[in-house]
């Protein structure tokens, strides 16, 4: 096997703000969807705080992780085949605009990249997530100061309100969690 | 993949019921086996406990 491909996103900075603004917005009651789990950091937390969650992610590895850690994970691009409205929705994605040369195409890449502007991915999910969030449901977004303002008009056109509700400074950018829900 | 997680899963192409087909499982979950789209009729496998919804092309 090519280990290149073997390679799953190890928990970060923004991996910590996902995880702490969803232990402050989880409700016992809330049924939660993770995004693109990755190793199953958040999730693998958040799980016994709620009545049910359910992740996903793309890479298989990733799947893999998240299941050996008791997370119930479908593989999939992003929500494509889940039919279920969840109250809360976690997603930590990637938000990087990463050059041709920078490019390798192994599963950490695609763990980081989000194509032009780094919103493409976060794009793509916004048009998606209207298929599995409840009318009254909340999203956890991380996005970064690469993607504002432009994400912002995104999630706006898309018929949504935002509020940042973290920050985190590192050297070279900020990072945000968002909560965004149906206007 | 627990059974339950049936009733919340769709065929990401055509948005079709699945139907399950069992090869391996224990009292808690299916480790091996395959969802089929009864509207469209693409095979989705379930390999190692984990459903892989990604379509034939994708995969």
């Amino acid at each position: 096997m090519d280990f290149t491909l073997d390679t799953v996103y190890p928990p970060a900075e923004d991996s910590e703000l996902l995880l702490e603004v969803a232990l402050r917005e989880v409700r016992e009651d809330d049924e939660v969807l993770e995004v693109g789990v990755g190793s199953g950091f958040v999730a693998e937390k958040i799980k016994e705080k709620c009545q049910f969650l359910l992740a996903t992610d793309i890479n298989p590895f990733a799947c893999k992780m998240a299941r050996e850690k008791g997370i119930d994970v479908v593989r999939t691009d992003l929500v494509k085949g889940i039919r279920k409205k969840f109250t809360l929705i976690l997603f930590n994605p990637p938000y990087l605009e990463l050059d041709e040369i920078e490019r390798k195409g192994d599963w950490l890449e695609k763990a980081i990249d989000g194509g032009k502007g780094g919103i493409e991915v976060i794009c793509r999910f916004l048009d998606l997530v209207r298929d599995v969030l409840d009318e009254r449901g909340r999203i956890i977004l991380i996005v970064s100061s690469f993607n504002v303002p432009h994400v912002f008009e995104k999630i706006e056109k898309r018929g949504f309100r935002w509020k940042i509700v973290a920050k985190r400074y590192l050297f070279f950018e900020e990072l945000y969690a968002l909560k965004i829900e149906s206007l | 993949m627990r059974k339950k997680l049936l009733d919340i899963l769709a065929c990401p192409i055509c948005k079709g019921d699945l139907k399950l087909e069992v090869f391996d499982e224990n009292e808690e979950e299916v480790i091996s086996g395959k969802l089929i789209c009864t509207k469209c009729g693409t095979e989705y496998p379930i390999e190692e406990g984990i459903p892989n919804m990604l379509p034939p092309d994708l995969r």
